[in-house]
């Protein structure tokens, strides 16, 4: 008894770590290789808080810098002359166009797409719903470009007639008054970017109709309700969030579209009370169109514009985000 | 009303047979032809619109005097949904149907590989090979620049990323994937006026970065969460350190679903025109080099020959077979895409 408890040593006490150590411990970051790695991985994170950050800070210097020289009024001015000693520039017109024309274009496009969504999840025959939401998925990816290329040698032409007949029955309205001329107009091109963000706009609303409840349908159903209340009773309340966040997504784009209405639009710096008669403008389009013949100055002021297109986007992405995020925080219903 | 099945039993109620729809759409037809020839409406456009009205109304009302007011309501949205799928149908198989027709006309091996030169933009001739050179490094620069960037900053998020710094990446992030294209060519723009530089491929690969960049992000932290944490956990317990976890287990894990990422996203910004507009600026002449001088760029081109052309037959037919020869790009890169994400998707069931 005695030499075995005299021979046994009881070994040393492991070095206690500090408290530097143990935290360096518990974030994992202990070998070079993990340290270097790290500092990639979040230099690469940070790097793109950078970009934003210069983004909006360089748009903003150059748009100060345009403004301060701007011998108008930049919210309320009827004009683009960024020529001369004495520029007058001011987007009220391309505030306007741009809110309207995605206006149409979300009027015609959220309700068709919801639509389209439904029939693909709900109406369609299974065989025939695989392949056409493929085919919706494909048509998300063709370039605004060639949308634009379509609009305007496809579908102008083809708009005579429709505005022939929204001419003869709805002039009295105001809005729907047609003096002729080719129909490069707000409505046409409300109408091109509604096909444009068609496809997301289906493409995220079948996501989320897919999602809903198995079980809330077949309640529905068991309690005899008919195909459009199981609609209308589980699934529509189930995705409306979805539905409003991907039609944001949808607006995102309609704002910002360029192209394709830069190749529709016949532009003017007036705000017409008809949506037939061309004219008007939005920023993307201004800017790509003003863009070949401006000078230095003209491209100072040209992005002033497109930093007011900026913040819009982000505060209709912003409301967007919010809203997903809510619903994720809601979504235990459906546990 | 002798065509309905009386059923005994009172829980069911009387139905429709299932040719009705059939039947009423051939009516509706028949009258609004009826009905357009009495009255003198010449537009066949028309024609299909009162054709439309009176299915759905008599659709409706049969169903209503029939099945009852639910029914009727329901059929009403059965043919609202189908109305809607067909109409969204129309121009998009319109768009991709005038760009084959009229695309076709010109492709052809000399259009991809020849120049515009000094082609006037009127008259026939010419071709893209400078705009595909164009395109080809702008993209690939851009890829270049955005895929290390955007993996580095998905691996950050997923594997790394707790507190304030990852919760700010992550909302800017989404934040960036909103910028409109155009904002991005202006961003890069002010940087040319602020250092006095010219136009160049190598600016328009900087903004078609910018657009990439949280497209490639978004794709790889999904593809990244699925990998199972078994997996990381397996290699963390047998002592490699993280970094090489994450090399060698986690990346090649997901490496398919990554590579689907990038290539949409290489899909995406292969047919951005706005920033290209504001920074390469466009070249009729080739230019292989991107760090020196404007451009030229394929969705450029077609808006040029579209926009500069006074309305030539021939530029017409140049921008459509370019837009042809894009479309054909994006979407074999889509489908390349779709592919691999079927081929490398993680095998369930082992």
């Amino acid at each position: 008894m005695d030499i075995t408890t005299k021979n046994i040593q009881t070994p040393p006490p492991p070095p206690q770590p500090t408290v530097a150590e143990r935290k360096r411990n518990a974030r994992g970051a202990t070998r070079p290789g993990d340290r270097v790695f790290l500092g990639l991985a979040r230099g690469s994170g940070i790097f793109l808080l950078v970009i934003m950050a210069a983004i909006a800070v360089f748009l903003t210097w150059r748009a100060a810098v345009a403004i301060s020289k701007d011998e108008g009024n930049f919210l309320t001015t009827f004009e683009w002359n960024t020529a001369g000693t004495e520029p007058v520039f001011g987007i009220a017109v391309l505030a306007y166009g741009t809110i309207i024309s995605s206006i149409i274009a979300m009027v015609i496009a959220v309700p068709v797409a919801v639509a389209i969504a439904l029939f693909l999840t709900h109406y369609a025959p299974r065989k025939l719903s695989g392949p056409i939401a493929y085919v919706i998925d494909l048509l998300a990816a063709v370039p605004s470009i060639v949308y634009g290329l379509w609009g305007a040698l496809i579908l102008v032409p083809h708009m005579d007639g429709l505005f022939g007949w929204l001419n003869d029955y709805f002039s009295w309205t105001g809005i729907f008054d047609w003096e002729g001329g080719a129909p490069r107009s707000m409505l046409t091109v409300g109408i091109l970017l509604a096909i444009m963000i068609l496809p997301i706009i289906t493409n995220v609303s079948r996501e989320v109709f897919k999602q809903v409840p198995q079980m809330h349908e077949e309640a529905a159903l068991a309690l005899g309700a008919t195909r459009w209340e199981v609609i209308r009773m589980a699934v529509l309340p189930f995705g409306r969030s979805g539905v409003i966040s991907a039609s944001m997504l949808g607006l995102g784009r309609a704002l910002g579209e360029t192209m394709a209405v830069a190749t529709v639009l016949s532009p003017d710096f007036l705000i017409h009370g008809s949506l037939l008669n061309p004219g008007g403008g939005t920023f993307a389009q201004n800017i790509a169109s003003k863009f070949g013949e401006a000078d230095e100055f003209g491209r100072d002021a040209l992005i002033a514009s497109g930093l007011v297109l900026f913040v819009i986007t982000l505060l209709v992405n912003g409301a967007a985000r919010a809203i997903i995020a809510r619903r994720k925080e809601y979504s235990g219903a459906n546990a | 009303m002798s065509t309905l099945v009386q059923h005994p039993s009172s829980l069911q109620g009387a139905r429709l047979p299932k040719w009705s729809p059939w039947a009423i759409a051939v009516g509706s037809v028949a009258v609004s032809i009826g009905l357009c020839v009495a009255t003198g409406i010449e537009s066949k456009i028309q024609w299909g619109l009162i054709a439309a009205l009176l299915f759905v109304f008599g659709t409706y009302f049969i169903a209503a005097g029939v099945e009852g007011k639910r029914q009727a309501k329901d059929r009403i949205a059965t043919s609202m949904v189908w109305v809607a799928f067909i109409i969204a149908v129309v121009p998009l198989a319109s768009l991709v149907w005038e760009t084959v027709k009229r695309g076709s006309k010109v492709l052809d091996g000399y259009f991809l590989s020849h120049s515009m030169g000094v082609v006037s933009d009127t008259e026939p001739g010419g071709g893209i090979y400078a705009a595909i050179i164009g395109t080809l490094e702008q993209v690939g620069i851009a890829t270049l620049i955005a895929v290390p960037i955007g993996v580095l900053t998905a691996i950050y998020l997923v594997e790394y990323g707790r507190g304030h710094l990852a919760r700010a990446v992550t909302f800017f992030v989404d934040v960036m994937t909103g910028i409109p294209s155009i904002v991005a060519g202006l961003f890069i723009l002010s940087l040319l006026l602020i250092f006095d530089m010219s136009f160049s491929g190598f600016a328009g690969a900087l903004a078609l970065a910018i657009l990439m960049m949280p497209v490639v992000v978004r794709s790889t932290e999904e593809m990244l969460k699925l990998v199972p944490n078994e997996l990381r956990e397996a290699s963390l317990a047998l002592g490699v350190p993280k970094w090489r976890t994450i090399l060698k287990v986690v990346l090649p894990t997901a490496l398919g679903g990554i590579t689907t990422g990038v290539m949409l996203a290489v899909a995406r910004i292969a047919g951005e025109t706005a920033p290209v507009l504001l920074l390469v600026f466009g070249n009729p002449f080739i230019n292989n080099n991107p760090f020196e001088g404007a451009q030229a760029s394929l969705p450029l081109y077609i808006y040029q020959q579209y926009a500069n052309s006074a309305g030539s037959e021939a530029a017409y037919d140049r921008a459509w077979a370019a837009a042809l020869t894009l479309i054909a790009f994006v979407m074999i890169l889509n489908l390349a895409a779709r592919g691999i994400a079927r081929w490398k998707s993680p095998k369930t069931g082992r």
